[in-house]
């Protein structure tokens, strides 16, 4: 499970997506390193805007090019670097390799084909299975993802489910032909929270079952604490902390991850003992021309002069535990 | 479906007898009488004029004409043309196939231009094939069909006399060049008409499919690993095209009005070059076929459209 050890499956490393727009270059993505083990759910955390969709659509380059672009960095998967391949090397890696689901299921599909249509497409193109082959499989990985009468469902349209039905449509999509990791880019954020428990478990049955590595991307930290085995934080557009889930959540070391810890609400303690919610002060930094130094400096309690000199580094402070702060 | 349809046409008949009365009550309101010419004619007595009335019955008021017009047409009697004395069905059988073929094949044509040019230019936006595909269809639609019209029979007629520029419904040939005598004199109006089309058409299918590629699950067909060419086809072009044909039945109204301008100018013996003249002559019983035959045709487009809109778009259900 330790990805330090073996080879890790996805390796990224000072991966740079900017955006061309009028106004000038968007840095998105500003210099991120994390890497997925073979089977391990690694959370990444951050507000809106931090770059984790970025991060995660730069991995399969769906990104639009122009006007993005990787401008720097490696992708490695399976010590294989993804930057430099062409469109047709990437499609042999989309969906067969690397999958990935989204956040809005009421727009991910397709409303004028069956869904059973846009699962065996997948099949079709990676396997190259007949029609009925293809079909076949629909229907079994819609009975995978519980979804009831399935060889009847199959033949239906987007539009005739809801919207948890429709995530689990676009899960038995993403792992229809059994990919190594599965990209979850905010998965839950659109759905009711009892929905989103289910689907959060649909995931973690589906990862018993298939036993793929998941990139769950999410800015809430409970869905983190409940299904990742480690976190990465991110911050306008870098990783400021890593650590195992535990150890996040009892040592928070960097001052904006146990900001947004302290913002997490806690209906677990008496209500004359809860504090009352704290926020992060301030706002997120423009990454159309960020300041120097360390991107948290403008909201950070501990600030110091030296902090808004130069970035400080991704390190190693403890086993498992990095955090670019210069306070340790 | 076949129920859809059936209350469909249905529908259509309180909408054609709505257009029919309003049609007739306005011809029988507008200045003009159909005998108006005799009554300049010395060698007919006015005796003889009042008789013919009497006989045709444009004495009694609107709505008693109204009704024995409307108990003629449900049996399938049209009248007759008091200026060519030939019966109107006849009349608009004889021109209905040269207007139906020189519409339908410009049509095509202004499909066959707006749908590939209009994707590939969405699909590349700002680039200099879509900038070039902008301005040509911004100049396409701004020029009126009776000013391309005539340019190009100065041009192609006229200075270079590649192309005749009065059209026959009889050539003397037979074989293989009768077939192409017809081609060559329908290139023109078909080309006038078909660019102009195909040049707002384009416009429209450009941004329809700007539309479409922004959507998720666009981003969705690319993650499965689809090739370009599929996520084009079957992603974007299919989606983007349930508004364009909405478009192009709705406009077929339009169309067929442009065609009654290109009529003219080419002199194609069509039912627009009829309307006209029935109009010039007061010949009610020809202008009232041929607008009957036009609302005819623009209710069918629109039956159609739904049809194909229900088609393309399987959450529109024919209840």
């Amino acid at each position: 499970m330790d990805a330090r050890t073996a080879e890790p499956l996805l390796e990224i490393s000072g991966l740079k997506t900017y955006f061309k727009t009028d106004d000038g270059t968007v840095r998105a993505v500003d210099g991120v390193d994390l890497a997925i083990g073979r089977g391990e759910v690694l959370g990444v955390v951050g507000e809106s805007g931090c770059g984790k969709s970025v991060t995660a659509h730069t991995v399969l380059k769906l990104i639009q090019m122009p006007p993005g672009k990787i401008n720097d960095g490696r992708i490695l998967w399976q010590g294989r670097d993804l930057v430099p391949l062409d469109l047709e090397e990437m499609r042999k890696i989309r969906s067969k390799e690397i999958a990935i689901i989204f956040q809005e299921p009421m727009t991910s599909l397709n409303p004028v084909y069956t869904v059973g249509e846009q699962i065996a497409e997948v099949v079709r193109e990676h396997e190259h299975a007949s029609r009925r082959e293809a079909l076949d499989r629909a229907v079994e990985m819609l009975r995978l993802v519980q979804i009831p009468t399935p060889e009847r469902r199959v033949h239906d349209y987007p539009h005739q489910f809801s919207g948890g039905m429709r995530q689990r449509v676009m899960i038995a999509m993403a792992l229809s032909c059994n990919p190594k990791l599965l990209i979850a880019d905010e998965p839950t954020t659109a759905l009711d929270v009892t929905i989103q428990a289910q689907i959060l478990d649909l995931l973690g049955e589906m990862k018993e079952r298939f036993g793929m590595a998941i990139m769950l991307i999410t800015h809430d930290m409970g869905v983190v604490a409940e299904t990742a085995q480690r976190v990465v934080v991110m911050y306008a557009g870098r990783v400021v902390e890593e650590a195992s889930v535990e150890e996040l959540f009892d040592r928070p070391l960097h001052p904006y991850t146990q900001g947004l810890i302290r913002s997490i609400p806690r209906v677990d303690r008496a209500a004359d003992q809860r504090a009352r919610l704290e926020a992060i002060s301030g706002t997120v930094p423009s990454l159309l021309d960020p300041p120097p130094g360390c991107r948290f400096a403008a909201r950070c309690k501990f600030a110091t002069a030296a902090c808004t000199q130069a970035a400080p580094d991704l390190r190693e402070v403890e086993p498992g535990h990095k955090v670019a702060c210069i306070l340790y | 479906m076949s129920q859809y349809l059936l209350r469909r046409l249905l529908i259509a008949v309180p909408s054609l007898l709505g257009i029919s009365i309003i049609l007739f009550t306005i011809l029988a309101l507008a200045p003009g009488d159909p005998f108006g010419e005799l009554a300049t004619n010395p060698a007919v007595p006015p005796e003889v004029r009042a008789a013919l009335r009497e006989k045709f019955g444009l004495n009694d008021p609107v709505y008693v004409r109204y009704l024995r017009w409307l108990m003629a047409m449900s049996q399938g009697d049209w009248g007759f043309s008091f200026v060519s004395r030939v019966d109107v069905d006849v009349l608009i059988l004889q021109r209905l196939p040269t207007t139906l073929i020189v519409i339908g094949a410009s049509q095509v044509l202004a499909l066959l231009i707006a749908l590939p040019v209009g994707t590939y230019a969405a699909t590349r936006p700002y680039s200099l094939f879509d900038q070039v595909a902008n301005t040509l269809a911004f100049v396409g639609f701004s020029l009126p069909t009776f000013f391309t019209g005539i340019v190009f029979i100065l041009i192609f007629s006229v200075t270079l006399d590649w192309l005749p520029f009065v059209y026959r419904s009889e050539i003397d040939a037979t074989g293989f060049a009768f077939v192409w005598g017809h081609i060559k004199q329908a290139i023109m109006p078909v080309a006038v008409l078909g660019l102009f089309q195909g040049a707002s058409w384009t416009r429209f299918v450009r941004s329809a499919v700007l539309d479409v590629v922004r959507l998720d699950y666009v981003t969705t067909a690319r993650a499965k690993g689809l090739a370009e060419r599929v996520v084009i086809m079957k992603h974007i072009v299919r989606n983007a095209l349930i508004p364009v044909v909405t478009l192009v039945a709705l406009q077929m109204p339009i169309v067929f009005g442009g065609a009654i301008v290109t009529e003219q100018i080419f002199r194609i013996p069509g039912i627009g070059s009829l309307l006209i003249s029935s109009i010039l002559a007061n010949d009610t019983p020809v202008i009232m076929a041929v607008t009957f035959v036009f609302a005819c045709l623009v209710i069918l487009f629109n039956l159609i459209a739904d049809i194909l809109y229900g088609w393309l778009d399987p959450r529109i259900s024919y209840r």
